[in-house]
């Protein structure tokens, strides 16, 4: 049914469709109104056969997960940011045991400085642990991408997580289709575990394995992420003949096939990039890559293959240097001659806008670029700084010089 | 069934064997068909007191469950020395998350069970005190306030053992470890350091807490047997000596648990819902000379008085503190 | 696309007003994307939101740079943020206050026809049906008076779907009292 709701709003529904049996929770900025949805829905009845727990930390949040999950439930949480960290132990803890856990990150910078706005650092700050990663790029992504989740979760006995820009997303208000109850079951049937904790045949999970084995099981984690490759787009298939959108998969493109330049993203940053696209003349494609675990290296490098450059926007950075999502794709264009530039943008919050993106563009096609570049970086205000830093030693810190220096909020000119 | 008033003191032997009772009078382990539960072939070092507290206590609970545990288990000797890969020596479903988040698990595994229908099925949450007072407090607390179905037992053996005797929060003043060294007049372990977790436990008002000892079998079994029968959380804390960790000779392990309880170091208590329900007395108090003395981990203590003292304040504590020499009833 | 940019400070249901907005614009079939402000928003702060009318899908998501119609709830706001930055010069302009342009010390600061201008009572209006302060619901009505973009009684059921009650009710009433006196003055001015 179509609505009109918050985009974490659909997801408490979706996940809601799931039938999930256990639900443990802890708030932060930007999922809270997931978890509070959720907890309200168990409440009220609407969500039956659910334990819905109030955890301590984030790190309760998903050993709870862990554990429930371990016992056969189907068990789902979210977090983001400075909770992400906060339970990185049991992030990987959930892949090496091969968990199907599913986790919707609201996508929020990591600090310090401290900010609670929108960039994708804290899902790549977990990229190499092991769970599945996909990117949804508006609300009705957010909604499908939920429920082929747990299914790509529950096939494959990965954990996957599910990234969707924080605010921009999660507390947008649009129009959202819904599915009802009996296309879900339809599409995703019970949880069939693969490894249980059952008395009736004990085993143990979780044991110790020394070098003689240890390369073993990792690289079998890293097959399994390969044959997801696989599974992701026949999943989006599936979902697609039952209720008829193309909302997952491995990659979407926009306009690459005579591009000459294309730009490749995640997320929702795609919907500006598109609308400044059509606003513009020149032979410019977009890329958005919806799974980032695993990485689709054939599927971007096909796409690509006949393009002279390729900017990768990206909302998060490795610091020291540049581009994570960059240095992902160079690799898949690798032995090519295709042109590379890194474009930092987002960070903290910071609003992408098409003016912005027209003069990158018009950069992109002239090859004026740097090799990385910071999108809308205040140049004086960071020279400023530098030049703070060489002549004091007691500078102070970098986050409140940098604060003073952007000055007050503008007034409106009134005389 | 007659209730048969057997007294026996146990003078120069240290068995925890029960033939003199009836059978239904006996320890689980006294059972040819008790579970098992951590089996033979597990490479815990000689004499260790964890591996006997582990066995004693799942055994019992199983046995009040007709079979039905899973347990989750904490980072650790416990952990380590029952898994080798390929091995296992748990016969009950088992699962090794993290250092930290045992009784986290637990919690998990137990919602799994309500939602499931099958709340039939217990949950054991257990780690060594490193995981429990340390690493693994924050769940722990969080597990207590939400009152989950978990019974969580923490065997105690007052430092991280298994990465090379590392001082915890339950390691007691004066002790030696790794990171306690003592130097010169300064002792190992500080004195005015340290948690209780059973009484923080306790101020959680949780529906049942308790400290038991390896030395007294009937005494642990029973109080496993009182944790299962309520729901809710639960706390055990177990006294076990390691002798590698302690500078203790392997043979001396039950001797040292019954010296810490007849000392007042390790005072027996159990407790309901923030109220000591009740105690045990100790039945012929000894100097804790006497029990620090077979540990070398203590041989810097024993030989300063003004440390011999404070160990004997908390003691004395102890027994004023929990009435352990008072009569009972 | 029309779009539409409402300030004000925390507290004075901005955050609704986008919501029941882009929810008044889903009744009549048409697509709309509301976005509330990510400030922190204490009671107080200057907070903004955003809503996006069209009638095919909505891909664009900066923040509303050259607003169609620009919302001021608050007119203490003048001295504290340029609201008016990108304001469309065929733009229109809604201020909650009793007084004049001139009063207020922004006719410097505007560059629109007269009858693009609106200030609202909606404080008032607010106090007279609700009760209460908020001015928010009431200067719906005067958008949708003043430019048609959504209908009056979307807004009235949007306000329903989200304030279901006494609450709504009273709501309504005062959105439909500022889309009465709005459209009587844009009357008023036509016979002139």
């Amino acid at each position: 049914m179509l609505k009109q709701i918050e985009g974490s709003h659909g997801v408490s529904e979706a996940v809601a469709l799931c039938r999930p049996e256990v639900i443990c929770a802890y708030p932060i900025t930007p999922q809270t109104h997931i978890v509070e949805d959720l907890g309200a829905l168990v409440k009220s009845g609407k969500l039956e056969n659910c334990e819905y727990i109030n955890v301590e930390s984030e790190f309760a949040a998903l050993s709870v997960g862990i554990g429930s999950s371990a016992a056969g439930a189907r068990t789902y949480t979210a977090t983001a940011s400075q909770g992400m960290l906060f339970m990185a132990e049991a992030v990987y803890n959930a892949s090496g045991l091969g968990l199907p856990i599913v986790m919707t990150v609201g996508n929020r910078s990591i600090g310090a400085p401290i900010n609670i706005w929108n960039d994708q650092s804290d899902s790549m700050s977990m990229r190499d642990a092991g769970w599945i990663q996909l990117f949804v790029e508006d609300n009705q992504q957010a909604v499908d991408i939920h429920i082929q989740a747990f299914k790509i979760a529950e096939t494959l006995s990965l954990p996957v997580m599910v990234c969707m820009d924080g605010f921009i997303l999660t507390h947008a208000i649009e129009g959202i289709n819904v599915p009802d109850q009996k296309q879900v079951d339809k599409f995703l049937p019970s949880f069939v575990p693969r490894q249980i904790l059952d008395p009736e045949n004990p085993i143990s999970i979780g044991a110790m394995v020394g070098p003689e084995a240890f390369t073993e099981v990792r690289y079998l984690a890293h097959q399994k992420q390969k044959e997801a490759l696989k599974l992701i787009p026949k999943i989006n298939e599936d979902f697609k003949q039952i209720f008829g959108r193309d909302s997952g998969g491995l990659i979407s493109t926009f306009n690459v096939d005579d591009a000459d330049t294309v730009i490749v993203t995640l997320g929702s940053v795609i919907g500006t990039i598109q609308e400044a696209l059509d606003e513009q003349d020149e032979n410019i494609g977009a890329l958005t890559i919806r799974s980032f675990r695993p990485f689709p290296l054939k599927a971007i490098r096909s796409a690509l293959k006949n393009v002279k450059r390729v900017v990768v926007f990206e909302k998060c950075f490795a610091v020291g240097i540049g581009g994570i999502v960059a240095n992902n794709v160079r690799m898949a264009l690798s032995g090519t001659n295709i042109e590379v530039y890194e474009v930092i943008g987002g960070l903290g919050g910071r609003p992408i806008t098409r003016k912005s993106l027209h003069k990158l563009f018009k950069d992109a096609v002239k090859d004026n670029l740097e090799v990385v570049t910071f999108l809308d970086l205040k140049k004086d205000v960071v020279e400023r700084e530098l030049k703070r830093e060489k002549e004091l030693i007691q500078s102070g810190s970098v986050a409140e010089n940098v604060l003073r220096d952007g000055g007050v909020v503008s007034a409106a000119k009134t005389t | 069934m007659s209730h048969q008033q057997v007294k026996f003191y146990q003078t120069g032997t240290l068995t925890v064997g029960n033939r003199l009772l009836d059978a239904e009078q006996r320890t689980v382990q006294a059972t040819i068909d008790r579970s098992n539960s951590l089996d033979s072939g597990h490479r815990a070092c000689q004499g260790c007191g964890e591996a006997l507290g582990a066995r004693y206590a799942i055994d019992t609970a199983m046995r009040e469950t007709n079979n039905k545990v899973i347990a989750a288990n904490a980072t650790g000797c416990l952990e380590v020395f029952t898994t080798p890969y390929p091995e296992t020596s748990w016969t009950l479903p088992w699962i090794h998350s993290l250092f930290g988040n045992a009784p986290a698990i637990g919690t998990g595994i137990a919602a799994a069970m309500k939602v499931k229908g099958r709340e039939d099925i217990r949950v054991i949450a257990q780690g060594g005190d490193g995981g429990t007072t340390d690493i693994g407090f924050g769940c722990l607390s969080g597990m207590f306030e939400r009152n989950d179905d978990v019974l969580y037992i923490c065997y105690d053996n007052q430092g991280y053992m298994n990465t090379g005797v590392q001082r915890s929060s339950a390691t007691p003043g004066g002790a030696r470890t790794a990171t306690t060294m003592p130097v010169g007049p300064e002792p190992g372990a500080e004195f005015d350091k340290g948690k209780n977790v059973p009484l923080i436990a306790m101020a959680h008002e949780i529906p049942y807490v308790a400290t038991a000892s390896i030395d007294r079998l009937h005494d642990l079994e029973a109080k496993v047997k009182k944790a299962m029968s309520f729901r809710g959380a639960r706390y055990i804390q177990i006294f076990v000596p390691c002798p590698l960790g302690w500078g203790s000779a392997p043979a001396q392990t039950v001797n040292l648990a019954r010296l810490a309880v007849e000392s007042g170091i390790w005072p027996l208590f159990e407790g309901e819902y923030g109220e000591i329900t009740s105690v045990t007395n100790i039945r012929k108090q000894v100097p804790v000379e006497e029990y620090l003395k077979p540990q070398r981990r203590f041989a810097h203590v024993v030989k300063n008085p003004e440390q011999l003292s404070a160990v004997q304040a908390i003691a004395d504590r102890n027994i004023r503190k929990f009435s352990l020499l008072e009569e009972q009833e | 696309m029309f779009q539409v940019r409402i300030h004000g400070r925390g507290g004075q249901g901005v955050v609704s007003a986008a919501e029941i907005l882009s929810v008044a614009a889903f009744i009549e079939g048409k697509h709309s994307q509301a976005i509330p402000s990510f400030g922190s928003e204490r009671m107080g702060a200057p907070v903004v939101s955003f809503c996006r009318i069209d009638d095919k899908p909505i891909r664009l998501r900066e923040p509303i740079m050259e607003p169609d119609a620009l919302i001021v709830q608050d007119p203490t706001l003048f001295n504290a943020i340029d609201v008016f930055a990108g304001l469309s010069k065929n733009g229109y302009l809604l201020i909650n206050s009793k007084r004049s342009i001139e009063e207020l010390g922004i006719a410097n600061a505007i560059y629109l026809p007269e009858d693009k201008v609106r200030l609202v009572p909606a404080t008032e209006i607010a106090l007279h049906h609700i009760k209460r302060p908020l001015p928010n619901a009431v200067l719906l009505g005067a958008l949708a008076a003043v430019t048609g973009v959504i209908q009056i009684d979307s807004v009235a059921e949007a306000i329903a779907s989200k304030f279901p009650g006494k609450i709504g009710d009273f709501n309504i009433q005062a959105a439909e009292a500022a889309y009465k006196l709005l459209t009587h003055n844009n009357q008023e001015e036509l016979t002139c």
